[in-house]
């Protein structure tokens, strides 16, 4: 009885379910049924579903099992029911990729494509397609075009589609259906002209004059399909952003124009594009009304493709959607939370200081409801909001210190994290409660990067405060509690301490003495260490390697060092060769992107050392000094494209000239550079390019010894481009037989000067000190008049001589540059100008301090 | 490679290659029916039950139509036990996403007779195979009209007339009958 009951609730369960626990095995046993003659259609068509099911499922098929489920598949052929037809091209589409000899059915698909029954022409032709590869696309491509321009909407979108997937392997093949394409483009079907428009647009990406026509042509009569509206719109956007000029006017006409379309999807498109082009406040106005509209919506994706536009626009514009603040209101309390998010942070980043204890309030009812991602955009706007209205960083700070403490991804953490740390930086008055706030998240944090973040941060920033040594309980109680990774960044923080409190340094040596005795290697290592620069009360010491040390830039410090053991691994290294981490520029960000992907940031040595590498020797060079920002040698629209980067080193210079072929229709061959160069300097080796083809760059490298004497290195070269031509067919790149020819280009000339050569370092408040510290170092002076008539914009230029950040000029009237730095080779500088306005003109003082003379009289050179 | 030209992410980007994934759902967060469209969106089957492990539990219960979702946005519509969402890049026309889901969930209250839920939808499950393939070919929008995507997918004759029977399946279906009616 009780077994009975059992399976009577089974059955409930699974609700009769026949696609419950199916066995692939039985499955493809199932299968032979189709060798049977005649066979049930409604049968087969459910034993295929029963395979699609399972696939679709995530059943891996041996190669094996899925070849022979495919070859049964095809016995169907002979079936003539539609609907096993169908059924029949799905499975040799989902089969295609895993089974072998697929092509075998290209002969079925081939008829049926061609048939009269216009049920299986469309899916005969996708089925078709999703099987053939490049070699076999020649035999079809007849049917293909006839398809294309087929009466049969079904069938001439369904080659469209099929000759865009394609395109991606046989690019030039489908640039030959062009004219089919553009032909469908004025097809009745809405569908076929989008599909066609698509097509077009795609065979046509990097052609921008035929795109122009494109767009131009078909802005003028309407089209029907709101898709191909959608794609159009894009296509002109991309036009007018790439152009600035009045020509672009008509595009953006079109799309204004699209904003009285009747279908929304085409107005959103339209004020999309328009709020997303470069453009002022006015032009903006009726894509803002139409965004505010949406905002009211009933549908939920309305509002929030309109919320989410406007707060795009906080960035820009912040006046024209202040304008919008009613709706915004309207959606704050939003059953759709994403939608309301973005309404709160919108309004707390245009709104005015007195609204914020209100907007706060409404978030943090409902911020335990929304995802990770979208507590990130309130983080990131409290965080601006801390920047804009530092009165308020208590509340908000005390808001983002609940965040902390709730529930949260790693990510969420360090956003907040983040903005509390930019709080303290920012805003003195706030540092105090911060530190307080991010002591007590180190207190209960469990991931590791976060707390050895908080702890470098309570290092640098806890020292300065008023009370460092109750910081000092938080630090030390991790020695205690954690692992070996915190253990150590506390160590360091600890340190930090007593190099800057002298009233706190003997409780710190105590302190330091106890993690000597440490588990974890590390700890120990630092404990030493940093007791040993301690126990020595030498200030510079202490300075140069417990406060203030350069932290040189990772992956070239991992190269130099490998470098290093492959050349002499017998002599000592020296850290000063390897390029200092460079402080990276705050990036201004969207207010509510929410983008996942984020392009790597990486220097421009980093860049380039891969291809460095294939220079014959480099390694014997050293470590790169510096790369130099390319330079363009060749004006931007001609035949050949030619960039100089300047790889220094401490005693060569390695040339790069990235060299771009521009014509379809040639093969570079033996591409050399000739160089003519100011006298000292030595040509060692040049690397020439062997093979350049059409629009793939290549490079090459001319390696140079500098001159003996630094003041020897300014100079200007001349430089020539030599190749062989050969001429190629521009469509499939197959050289044309025979010879070819020399030739050769003139590039433009180039300077070496003493900026490529030196690398800034950034000065802070202590540059005062600096400089009087290096008092007894060698000085050089002299007094220039300047031929620009503002000191502002003097000081500019002299700053590029110098290769300077701008950020090294103080001071208002009188015009003063601070700045510092290293020169190849290690010998550092300090460099101090005054610049002030005459009644002939702007004279400057300029003073420079190196242990290294020449180095000094160098800089004064480069200015003078 | 550096002569790329600015990487600006604001516009949208011109291209039919709109959707990234369509699926349906039973009232357990169970797939039904799901494809991916984007080799590099979700690739293999475990990331994607995963995904849609995490997009079932933020949508089950709040009706919000449309949520965004690790990169991708995504909108979704529910009906008694059944699931509909799909997915798009965060960076696309979300009523261009609308329009599909709505042409998907159409078609499939059509083939069902409007009657949405499990049971019906398993026991059609091919019309339903066969309306997604309509719908979106490879992540192109191939035909967002539910009547023209009906009359594509929905092919089965309920009761196929005798006189388009072929004589060895009426003297087949003749046999069967009186095979049981005999054991009767």
């Amino acid at each position: 009885m009780s077994s009975f009951k059992r399976d009577k609730k089974e059955e409930e369960d699974t609700g009769g379910n026949p696609y419950l626990n199916l066995d692939k095995t039985i499955v493809l046993q199932e299968a032979r049924y189709f060798n049977e003659t005649p066979v049930n259609p409604r049968k087969c068509s459910h034993i295929l579903s029963k395979i699609l099911f399972l696939l679709n499922q995530g059943e891996k098929l041996s190669t094996q099992e899925a070849t022979d489920a495919f070859f049964a598949t095809t016995k169907l052929f002979q079936s003539k029911d539609v609907m096993l037809r169908r059924m029949v091209y799905l499975c040799i589409k989902e089969l295609s990729s895993l089974a072998q000899d697929v092509i075998i059915v290209t002969s079925s698909l081939t008829k049926d494509m061609t048939g009269k029954e216009d049920m299986y022409r469309a899916a005969a032709i996708r089925a078709l397609c999703s099987i053939t590869d490049s070699t076999m696309i020649q035999a079809i491509e007849r049917y293909m075009k006839q398809a294309i321009v087929d009466k049969n909407p079904a069938v001439s979108s369904a080659a469209l589609v099929s000759a865009l997937h394609l395109s991606s392997t046989a690019p030039d093949l489908v640039k030959r259906w062009a004219n089919e394409a553009q032909e469908a483009i004025n097809s009745d079907n809405a569908m076929v002209s989008y599909h066609a428009l698509g097509i077009l647009a795609s065979t046509r990406k990097n052609d921008k004059l035929s795109t122009v026509k494109l767009v131009t042509r078909l802005a003028k009569s309407p089209l029907k399909s709101p898709y191909a509206l959608c794609l159009l719109i894009r296509l002109a956007a991309q036009l007018v952003e790439n152009d600035d000029s009045d020509a672009s006017q008509p595009y953006i006409d079109f799309i204004e124009c699209c904003l009285r379309h009747k279908s929304e999807m085409v107005i959103y498109e339209a004020a999309h594009a328009i709020v997303n082009l470069r453009k002022t406040a006015r032009d903006l106005a009726p894509a803002v009304s139409v965004l505010q509209l949406f905002c009211g919506s009933s549908k939920a994706a309305l509002r929030l493709a309109g919320a989410r536009t406007l707060a795009r626009l906080t960035t820009k514009h912040p006046t024209a959607v202040a304008a919008c603040a009613v709706d915004l209101e309207n959606l704050i309390s939003d059953p759709n939370r994403s939608v309301a998010t973005l309404a709160v942070t919108t309004l707390l980043a245009t709104g005015a200081e007195s609204s914020i204890d209100r907007l706060m309030k409404q978030i943090s009812s409902f911020v335990s409801e929304i995802s990770d991602e979208f507590k990130i955009v309130v983080v990131k706007a409290i965080r601006r909001l801390c920047q804009k209205f530092p009165r308020k960083h208590q509340s908000l700070a005390a808001f983002l210190a609940g965040m902390l403490r709730d529930e949260g991804g790693l990510e969420y953490k360090a956003a907040i994290a983040d903005a509390i740390i930019t709080l303290v930086e920012e805003n003195p008055e706030a540092k105090e409660t911060g530190l307080a706030h991010l002591c007590e998240f180190i207190e209960d944090c469990e991931h590791t990067t976060l707390a050895v973040r908080i702890l470098h941060l309570l290092g640098r920033e806890g020292p300065k405060s008023r009370q460092p040594s109750r910081y000092i309980r938080f630090i030390y109680n991790r020695v205690i509690l954690e692992s070996g990774p915190v253990r150590a960044a506390a160590v360091s923080a600890v340190a930090q301490f007593g190099a800057q409190r002298p009233e706190l340094l003997p409780n710190i040596r105590v302190l330091l003495a106890r993690c000597e005795l440490d588990d974890e290697d590390e700890v120990r290592d630092r404990a030493i260490y940093y007791n040993a620069i301690l126990d020595s009360g030498d200030q510079q010491l202490i300075n140069d390697f417990i406060i203030d040390v350069p932290k040189p830039n990772p992956v070239l410090l991992e190269k130099a060092l490998r470098d290093h053991i492959a050349t002499n691994p017998d002599e000592p290294f020296d850290i000063m060769t390897v390029p200092m981490e460079e402080e990276k520029k705050e990036e201004k960000e969207d207010i509510a992107a929410i983008e996942v992907r984020k392009p790597k940031q990486m220097t421009i040595e980093e860049i380039y050392s891969e291809q460095l590498a294939q220079v014959p020797g480099i390694e014997k060079l050293g470590s790169i000094f510096k790369t130099n920002m390319p330079l363009e040698l060749t004006e931007a629209e001609t035949e050949y494209r030619v960039r100089l980067l300047k790889h220094v080193y401490v005693r060569h210079i390695v040339l790069q000239f990235e060299c771009i072929n521009t014509l379809n229709d040639q093969i570079l061959e033996e591409v050399h550079v000739r160089l003519e160069c100011p006298p000292e300097y030595e040509i060692k080796s040049i690397v020439p390019c062997q093979k350049l083809l059409y629009n793939q760059p290549g490079s090459v490298f001319v390696v140079l010894e500098y001159p003996s004497s630094y003041l020897d290195s300014l100079g200007t070269f001349g430089a020539t481009l030599e190749f062989v031509v050969r001429d190629c067919d521009p469509n499939t790149g197959n050289p044309d037989p025979g010879e070819g020819y020399a030739d050769t280009y003139p590039l433009e000339e180039f300077y070496m000067g003493c900026s490529d050569q030196i690398r800034a370092r950034g000065m802070g408040e202590d540059w005062e000190t600096t400089w009087d510290r290096a008092a007894n170092v060698p000085e050089i002076s002299d007094t220039y008049a300047l031929p620009e008539q503002d000191p502002a914009a003097a000081a500019k230029s002299v700053c590029e001589y110098l290769g300077l950040p701008k950020a090294t000029i103080v001071g208002e009237a009188v015009k003063e540059i601070r700045g510092g730095g290293v020169f190849r080779g290690g010998a550092p500088f300090l460099v101090r100008a005054r610049i002030a306005s005459s009644n002939v003109g702007v004279t400057m003082l300029i003073a420079a301090r190196s242990p290294r003379e020449d180095v000094a009289q160098l800089l004064l050179a480069a200015v003078g | 490679m550096v002569h790329t030209g600015t990487i600006d992410g604001a516009l949208f980007e011109p291209t039919l290659y709109i959707v990234k994934g369509m699926c349906i759902l039973d009232n357990d967060g169970n797939r039904l029916l799901a494809k991916y469209y984007d080799k590099d969106v979700l690739p293999t089957a475990k990331e994607q039950k995963a995904f849609e492990k995490n997009l079932f539990n933020k949508t089950h219960r709040a009706n919000a139509e449309i949520i965004m979702l690790d990169g991708l946005t995504c909108v979704y519509k529910n009906n008694v036990d059944l699931f509909f969402y799909v997915m798009g890049s965060s960076h696309e026309n979300e009523l261009i996403l609308q329009s599909v889901l709505n042409a998907l969930y159409e078609s499939v209250s059509i083939l069902l007779r409007r009657n949405v839920e499990k049971r019906m939808l398993l026991d059609n499950l091919d019309a339903v195979m066969l309306a997604f393939d309509e719908i979106c070919d490879g992540g192109v929008i191939l035909d967002a009209d539910p009547t023209s995507i009906v009359g594509r997918a929905a092919l089965r004759t309920e009761d196929v007339p005798l006189g388009e029977q072929t004589v060895v399946q009426v003297l087949q279906s003749a046999k069967e009958q009186l095979k049981w009616s005999l054991l009767k």
